[in-house]
């Protein structure tokens, strides 16, 4: 294995620059899974053939990127020519692929591409932060230059080389940084925890469990940048002490898994990764653990029972990981996007990476932008940023002129924040004041067509099924809470079940012994909260005022 | 932790236990590396018939229980076998928001299955997924491995008529 150290890395990275200059032209086409199966594959195809037919292999290159951003409206291509702005064009398709080549190198008129061209000013992109994301749509994630030529590395580097692990863990506390994965617990305190817990072996876990449905930032971190997470990992194995990590990939993202192996090897071959990193005496080594399909595994201790190979279940904290994790050594669990912060916070320093935020919660937070909105995809926002500016502005407002009826955060253990407090800032504390909770960034717009107990249904049948089965409250409290909503939404319900709908919330929340049965009552409980008369005119008209649900008996009034 | 145990069984035969002592090997018959046998084993065999479990049991030196325990814990692995082509219809929250189940409600009532069944014939497996992260086309159906977005009951069902019928050869195109 080679060792490399700062001078070799800089030359890598201006050999990388100057190769990339000795193109006239770089089409980026964007090579994440949304855009893939919106035909990307054959939009870069065609548009191969095309530079292939005129000859133009060494003028112009194609390089498949990470994500953009607005997914509904893939597949992306940007075009950069030396010395002109970034041009970016939506839905490209087969045979519009030849004719970004004729209007950018010929000057050709093609007032086809002209309409789906993406502007910069757009609010999509303009009302943006991307601190994480930053360099994922010009990245190419499967070559290791490309991000070594973008300061990759580089923070890496100057831990190494400059910063004690005491120091690392303050200037990760002062940033402000908070865990990602939707509780929000400081990130620098937790890090000092496990640099400070006795043990000899200790251990780094990056979670990119993302079992949310409608949440897709990790998935997307992890495909388009990867190197960004294995480098955050990294700094903080050398923070706590770690020589081994692991970063957990759910079953679903395969394309993910084989981008990170690829990054992981490319890493370790050049001596990013591996013994004496950078020529210091820092070792790390990282392996990926591919999930299996449960939604529990992204729980913290579920995670690690599933990284040793056994059932994904929880078992009871504490001991907290940070003590007692893995093989009972302490260990490190943070998510995906969390570890993607560092190495903003490490190279740009904590006073900037803090002036973004709120005065509790710093930095940006990537939200999957979903549901009848507009503008669908993914945003990187500073927290703090109102719910309207998100759903009116970088979403476009909602599809076919319908009014907003609410937005679902975190997924089935976040809530429903209705229309009255569109105002509202996306902090942690302004989300769980309103019974929601950050969760880990899905965020799915409501009209008028979704019917609210429905959803609350539809959550509760989510946890019903990905229950691990361990405790008794979760266990049999999601069956008989599910069972409660599906007769109010078949319409055999009595307003007494709500009563006892609300005694099973509580119950299951206080009693359960993982976060997947503590919060799975807060979809309901937001529901219940803003929405009662609708479960009301389900119950006691037998009427579904979004005209979703079908009873079974014959309804009172027609919708 | 496990050392290397030749199995010198019926299983000799079949040259896909081949490939699964070679993963075995490469994970140094650690016990943790359960999972990720068991993923190869069903890659390779299309499901984890008993008998594979038991083998893998074996090597490992873990009860059969603990095998069968974990294989039965993780939706990925399945003990029956599945059909030829497989729809997958995401049930996630910006899929379910896009009505997505009144797709899964017409597949299933076009070839009379439930999620998680067969057909008879052994030709399409029906089942569904908690979000495949592609929110950004909801709703999403994937049909052998490859991703149809913003779809809708028709054209979903005609689209899986046209291969299921036998004529058309499906392909598999997206890795996602």
């Amino acid at each position: 294995m080679n060792v490399m150290n700062r001078q070799e890395l800089l030359e890598m990275a201006q050999s990388e620059l100057d190769r990339q200059n000795t193109f006239r032209c770089r089409l980026l086409i964007c090579a994440s899974t949304p855009c893939i199966s919106s035909g990307a594959l054959a939009v870069e195809d065609a548009m191969r053939k095309a530079v292939e037919a005129e000859g133009l292999q060494t003028e112009i290159e194609m390089v498949g990127t990470g994500c953009l951003g607005p997914c509904s409206r893939g597949p992306l291509v940007t075009v950069q020519v030396q010395e002109e702005p970034d041009v970016i064009y939506e839905r490209v398709t087969v045979e519009l692929a030849p004719q970004i080549l004729a209007k950018h190198l010929k000057g050709a008129s093609v007032p086809e591409l002209d309409a789906r061209m993406l502007s910069y000013d757009w609010p999509f992109f303009a009302k943006q932060k991307k601190l994480v994301l930053s360099e994922s749509s010009t990245l190419n994630p499967e070559r290791i230059e490309s991000y070594v030529a973008r300061g990759g590395y580089m923070a890496l580097g100057q831990v190494l080389r400059e910063m004690t692990p005491e120091e690392v863990c303050a200037e990760v506390a002062k940033s402000g940084l908070r865990g990602r994965g939707g509780a929000g617990f400081p990130t620098g305190l937790k890090w000092d925890m496990v640099r400070k817990a006795p043990g000899e072996r200790k251990y780094v876990v990056a979670n990119g469990d993302e079992g949310d449905p409608g949440a897709y930032m990790d998935r997307t971190l992890m495909e388009s940048d990867p190197q960004r997470v294995l480098e955050g990992m990294a700094i903080a194995g050398f923070a706590v002490g770690a020589e081994q990590g692991f970063i957990y990939v759910r079953g679903e993202y395969p394309l993910a898994a084989k981008r990170l192996e690829k990054a992981i090897r490319q890493a370790e071959r050049r001596g990013l990764l591996g013994s004496r990193i950078l020529d210091s005496k820092f070792n790390f080594r990282i392996d990926i653990r591919m999930g299996a399909g449960a939604f529990v595994c992204g729980e913290e201790t579920a995670l690690m029972q599933s990284i040793m190979g056994r059932r994904g279940q929880p078992v009871p904290r504490p001991p907290y990981p940070a003590n007692r994790g893995l093989w009972g050594g302490p260990t490190l669990i943070n998510n995906v996007e969390t570890f993607g912060n560092i190495i903003c916070i490490i190279l740009k320093g904590a006073d900037y990476y803090a002036s973004f935020g709120t005065d509790k919660s710093k930095g940006a937070k990537i939200f999957a932008l979903a549901g009848k909105v507009n503008n669908t995809g993914l945003i990187e926002v500073p927290i703090g940023i109102t719910l309207r500016e998100i759903v009116y502005e970088i979403g476009g407002g909602i599809r076919d002129c319908r009014p907003f009826k609410a937005a679902q955060t975190g997924g089935p253990s976040g809530g429903c924040i209705p229309a009255e407090h569109l105002d509202a800032q996306m902090d942690y504390e302004t989300l769980q004041k309103l019974g929601s909770i950050m969760g880990s960034g899905g965020l799915i717009v409501m009209d008028d067509q979704s019917c609210m107990p429905d959803v609350a249904r539809f959550f509760m049948e989510f946890c019903m099924d990905e229950s691990c089965g361990k405790c008794g409250p979760c266990r049999g409290g999601t069956v008989q809470m599910h069972r409660i909503l599906s007769k109010i939404t078949n319409g055999s319900a009595i307003m007494e079940d709500l009563d006892t709908l609300e005694d099973l919330c509580l119950l299951v929340k206080e009693t359960s012994l993982c976060g997947l049965g503590n919060t799975c009552p807060n979809p309901v409980y937001s529901t219940l909260r803003y929405f009662r008369e609708e479960y009301e005119s389900h119950i006691k008209d037998h009427y579904c005022p979004a005209g979703v649900c079908q009873f079974t008996e014959k309804p009172l009034r027609s919708a | 932790m496990g050392t290397s145990q030749k199995n010198n069984g019926d299983n000799e035969r079949d040259p896909r236990y081949k490939g699964l002592d070679r993963v075995l090997k490469r994970l140094q018959f650690q016990q943790s590396g359960l999972i990720e046998v068991l993923t190869s084993a069903q890659e390779a065999f299309g499901y984890l018939p008993e008998e594979v479990m038991i083998y893998i049991a074996t090597q490992l030196k873990l009860p059969f229980s603990w095998v069968y325990g974990v294989a039965t814990f993780y939706h990925f692995f399945s003990l029956k076998p599945q059909g030829k082509h497989t729809a997958i219809v995401c049930l996630g929250t910006a899929c379910y928001v896009g009505r997505s189940s009144e797709i899964l409600d017409a597949i299933s009532k076009e070839y009379d299955l439930d999620p998680g069944q067969t057909t008879p014939d052994g030709e399409l497996t029906l089942s569904t997924a908690r979000c495949l992260g592609c929110c950004g086309l909801a709703p999403v159906v994937v049909f052998d491995n490859q991703i149809l977005g913003q779809e809708a009951p028709e054209t979903t069902v005609e689209k899986i008529k046209e291969v299921v019928g036998g004529k058309i050869p499906a392909k598999a195109v997206s890795s996602c």
